[in-house]
């Protein structure tokens, strides 16, 4: 395929516009169908049976009087999911967490499930599994969990990246660790060092939609799968891999998304789904309760970052050093490693070295949650760059100018940027207003920068031009915000037309190649760049198509403005053909007019954004309020900006949330204390003020509109900017998010008892 | 278990159905009815999807118990539009692109359309904390105010 992604500066006629999406109709009368919105004819109620302990060997499940239950048809353990996974040990660990085998390993973690007729009968059934459990000692909390002494929480599991294999298991899965230069020769060089110490609590993504779908095996060994999902293409390998069917036998939709942010990237129930309509021998409909998805799905990482930055008198820092561990929950994963690589990512280091260590905890699966590990550490790094700015007397924005990567610059993680938009960021804080309003007493202004990679990957379009002229573009990304009223603009500009003539639709996974996860904000990126390698295959086709309208080469024909033009002197008397007119002739010029495209979209550019926070706290009760935010991002360009737009004030928002108040509370035994909206309490209306953006764009070379992800930087700075506002208010440096009121208080009466 | 006998009135129209005694009216709505538009973010009345209006009073129907329906009336997002004539707030939520993932987009819309047939003229602080029991993760809340403002707007001047 000859397609040249590289980035050609044009003037653009849809792109940067503002038009409505083509499925908000849909969304605004309630006829949107999303994950629980779905049924299909003799479809059961599925519901999951889950451990009430954090740590417990699972003895015997004793099934017998469920299964005696008048209108009870499957009732399912971890026997009815046999191991298929063949060695491949993050299947297993998907397995064993959708369901349990020999040990539960958080409290939620699934032990059984039943299909009844209906939810009151399913819920009964529960009630009369009877499991024996050996419960086991338990830890939950991240440092705890590191130590020596700690429970062990997975006995085959032995510290990976370090020098020598150690003797003993641990629950600390892996070492990993980035940088370049000296750090000891850095810090010898500075006249002032800031070494501190953060924790950072664990927070769910907190979708409004619970995870839901509607599962159908059939005898043929044929399958369907609805759902609500961030993949459903990866979804289908998933629960092909662990059922034992063939992926092009399962079909799996994607059902509109109630949120996802990273939380809908796993599967939890949905091969649970599909084990029981197995077993019943019919559609099984499976909801997950609000307590379950706090208890069972989600969450992000607990941290606890340890960060030491030095620097000359003159602002230049000469070594950054930090030490990050990061909760996975049972399982193994990489999320200190991601946190060790954005950590100092917005600073040019000539010495940095970050160590990650990943640590197992009793609680459940950590899940991507919008740029994932980045946030927590950006809010130690960033807490301590501004300390470091008030010691040395400078500024903290003209600190982290001076200290800006730049294009050249070697990342802290390996890679040499290209043109990045940390600096530009930076200088429109300095400029903004907001940096030079007057603040009252107990109020306090912080900023923060933040980073995220993003990422490309694989993805497969469909362009199809009707008889009338109007576009259908199917995508496999999965559309989390509007991504639809995007991908109809880019087709619209690549092939000259109207954005009405345009409608994306996402397709299943048997109308269209294999498309990589919806995540690494790539929706937009990666499927506009597809989008615009199909709208330029079907250019190739109308061409042809005019050319033989006309009877004359197709190397004399060219496309501009939505019109085939016959080039040169000898055609002046050929009027140019519209997308309209060649598309009526269709069907006598060679059949069906279309563009495909099968592509890895490579060098998604990199993400900067700083913000800038105002916030008063009271210092009787320790509550704080935001009363003033702004975002300032590098989109490369805003195909859609209000849906941009959009993407800085909801990360914006969650970041808050994380700040303030968010945060899991377990108790001694083991058990989330508030596994509900009530006691996890995420930003409402009346907690936030208007979330003010300015979008910069600052051109990705690898993208042909210059376009980079959006979706997840914006969620980076908010906990280090409000940090720094709130220590700034109340005149103590904050080290524990969330910096909810008893926090403050504790801190406040800390530093008066000195 | 016997089922209840409902006689009722939803978006205007007679409505009859049986359903448990212990069913909610957003079960019943979802699940008996096919009135799918209400969504169960929580199921404990914290989240506001589910939000309906009954005989002029906001509630969360998960709150609610499809027999408590009896002889009132009941409004959904089903029947918020005209035909196909949108209701403003639902085009300037469109306009304003106050919704991303949509999910919690008919409960506030039911919310904000009570609050403004309370209060035509609503600050912005009345409109944040009128809209407060509902739960929004997308938005930041920002663009939903402005749409509310907006279509405050337009509907005074109808």
């Amino acid at each position: 395929m000859n397609f040249d992604p590289r980035y050609s500066g044009r003037n653009f006629s849809s792109v940067g516009t503002r038009p409505i999406r083509p499925d908000g109709v849909d969304k605004v009368t309630g006829r949107a169908r999303y994950g629980a919105d779905f049924n299909m004819a003799g479809q059961l109620v599925g519901r999951i049976l889950r451990s009430p302990h954090a740590h417990a060997v699972i003895k015997k499940i004793d099934t017998s009087k469920a299964e005696k239950l008048a209108g009870v048809k499957a009732v399912i353990t971890a026997k009815d999911l046999p191991d298929l996974t063949d060695g491949d040990a993050a299947m297993y660990d998907i397995l064993d967490n959708s369901m349990a085998r020999t040990k539960a390993l958080y409290d939620g973690h699934a032990v059984a499930a039943v299909a009844a007729i209906d939810a009151r009968t399913a819920r009964q059934a529960l009630k009369l599994i009877e499991v024996d459990y050996e419960v086991l000692p338990h830890v939950t909390d991240v440092d705890e969990a590191a130590q020596h002494h700690a429970p062990l929480i997975n006995d085959q599991i032995f510290t990976e990246g370090l020098e020598e294999k150690p003797a003993k298991p641990s629950n600390v899965t892996k070492r990993t660790q980035f940088g370049h230069g000296d750090v000891h020769k850095g810090f010898a060089q500075a006249d002032f060092i800031v070494e501190r110490s953060f924790k950072t609590e664990q927070t769910h993504q907190g979708y409004i939609e619970p995870h839901a779908c509607v599962a159908s095996v059939n005898a043929d060994g044929t399958a369907e799968l609805w759902v609500c999902t961030q993949g459903h293409f990866v979804y289908r390998q998933h629960c092909a891999q662990l059922l034992g069917l063939e992926a092009s036998k399962l079909r799996v939709t994607s059902s509109e998304i109630g949120g996802g942010f990273g939380g809908k990237t796993h599967v939890w129930a949905e091969p649970v789904a599909l084990a029981l309509s197995r077993k019943a021998g019919r559609p099984v409909k499976l909801v997950m309760t609000r307590d379950e998805v706090f208890r069972a799905s989600g969450p992000t990482s607990a941290t606890s970052i340890d960060v030491r930055i030095g620097a000359k008198k003159d602002g230049t820092i000469t070594a950054a050093e930090a030490t990050l561990r990061y909760s996975c929950g049972p399982y193994a994963g990489s999320w200190a490693e991601i946190g060790a690589m954005t950590a100092f990512a917005c600073y040019k280091l000539e010495n940095v070295k970050t160590v990650g260590y990943e640590v197992l905890v009793n609680r459940p699966k950590t899940a991507a949650y919008r740029a994932p590990s980045a946030p927590m550490a950006a809010f130690a790094v960033e807490s301590a760059v501004d300390e470091l700015a008030k010691e040395i007397g400078m500024d903290p924005v003209d600190f982290r100018i001076k200290n800006a990567a730049q294009e050249g610059t070697r990342a802290s993680y390996g890679p040499v940027y290209g043109p990045i938009g940390i600096g530009p960021t930076l200088e429109a804080v300095k400029n903004h207003p907001h940096m030079k309003a007057p603040l009252k007493a107990y109020q306090g202004r912080g900023m923060a920068c933040g980073f995220w990679f993003n990422f490309g990957g694989q993805t497969c379009t469909d362009l199809n031009i009707g008889m009338d002229g109007s576009v259908s573009l199917a995508v496999g990304t999965v559309d989390v915000g509007g991504s639809r009223a995007s991908l109809s603009l880019v087709a619209a500009e690549e092939l000259g037309i109207d954005y009405a003539q345009v409608k994306a639709i996402v397709a299943d996974t048997s109308s269209l190649g294999y498309n990589d996860m919806t995540d690494g904000s790539r929706g937009t990126f990666s499927s506009s760049m597809a989008t615009i390698s199909a709208a330029r295959n079907a250019i190739k086709v109308l061409k042809d198509r005019a050319a033989q309208m006309w009877d004359i080469p197709v190397e004399d024909v060219t496309w501009e403005k939505g019109h085939a033009v016959a080039k040169g002197e000898k055609y002046g008397n050929l009027s140019p053909l519209s997308l309209k007119d060649i598309a009526a002739k269709s069907g006598t010029t060679g059949g069906p007019i279309a563009g495909h495209s099968e592509l890895v979209a490579d060098g998604a550019g990199v993400s900067f954004a700083t913000h800038i926070c105002d916030v008063e706290v009271d210092p009787e009760t320790g509550s704080t309020r935001v009363i003033r935010y702004t975002v300032v991002q590098d989109a490369g360009k805003a195909v859609h900006p209000t849906y941009v737009e959009g993407q800085y004030q909801g990360g914006a928002a969650q970041g808050i949330g994380w700040a303030l108040n968010e945060e899991y509370i377990y108790g001694k035994d083991g058990r989330l204390q508030n596994a509900g909206f009530l006691d996890y309490r995420i930003p409402v209306c009346s907690d936030l003020p208007m979330i003010d953006t300015q979008i910069l764009e600052i051109p990705n070379p690898n993208h042909p509109y210059g376009v980079r992800g959006v979706g997840e930087t914006s969620i980076v700075p908010p906990l280090a900017a409000i940090a720094n506002a709130v220590s700034n208010a109340v005149g103590v440096r904050m080290s524990h998010i969330p910096m909810s009121p008893p926090r403050i208080l504790a801190a406040l009466d800390a530093e008066r008892e000195g | 278990m016997a089922g209840v006998a409902v006689s009722t009135t939803i978006n205007g129209d007679a409505v009859e159905y049986l359903c448990q005694p212990d069913e909610t009216l957003l079960d019943v709505l979802r699940d008996r009815l096919g009135l799918t538009g209400a969504k169960e973010g929580c199921g404990t009345g914290d989240c506001g999807a589910c939000s309906v209006i009954l005989d002029n009073r906001l509630v969360c129907s998960c709150l609610v118990l499809g027999a408590e329906a009896e002889g009132r009336k009941v409004e959904t997002i089903e029947g918020m539009a005209h035909g196909d004539q949108l209701h403003p707030l639902q085009q300037k939520f469109l306009e304003h692109a106050a919704l991303q993932c949509g999910i919690c987009t008919p409960g506030f819309l039911i919310a904000a359309k009570d609050l403004l047939e309370k209060n035509p003229s609503p600050t912005e602080e009345e409109i944040r904390f009128g809209l407060a029991g509902n739960l929004c993760r997308c938005t930041g809340y920002d663009k939903i105010v402005r749409a509310v403002q907006d279509a405050a707007q337009v509907m005074k001047g109808a």
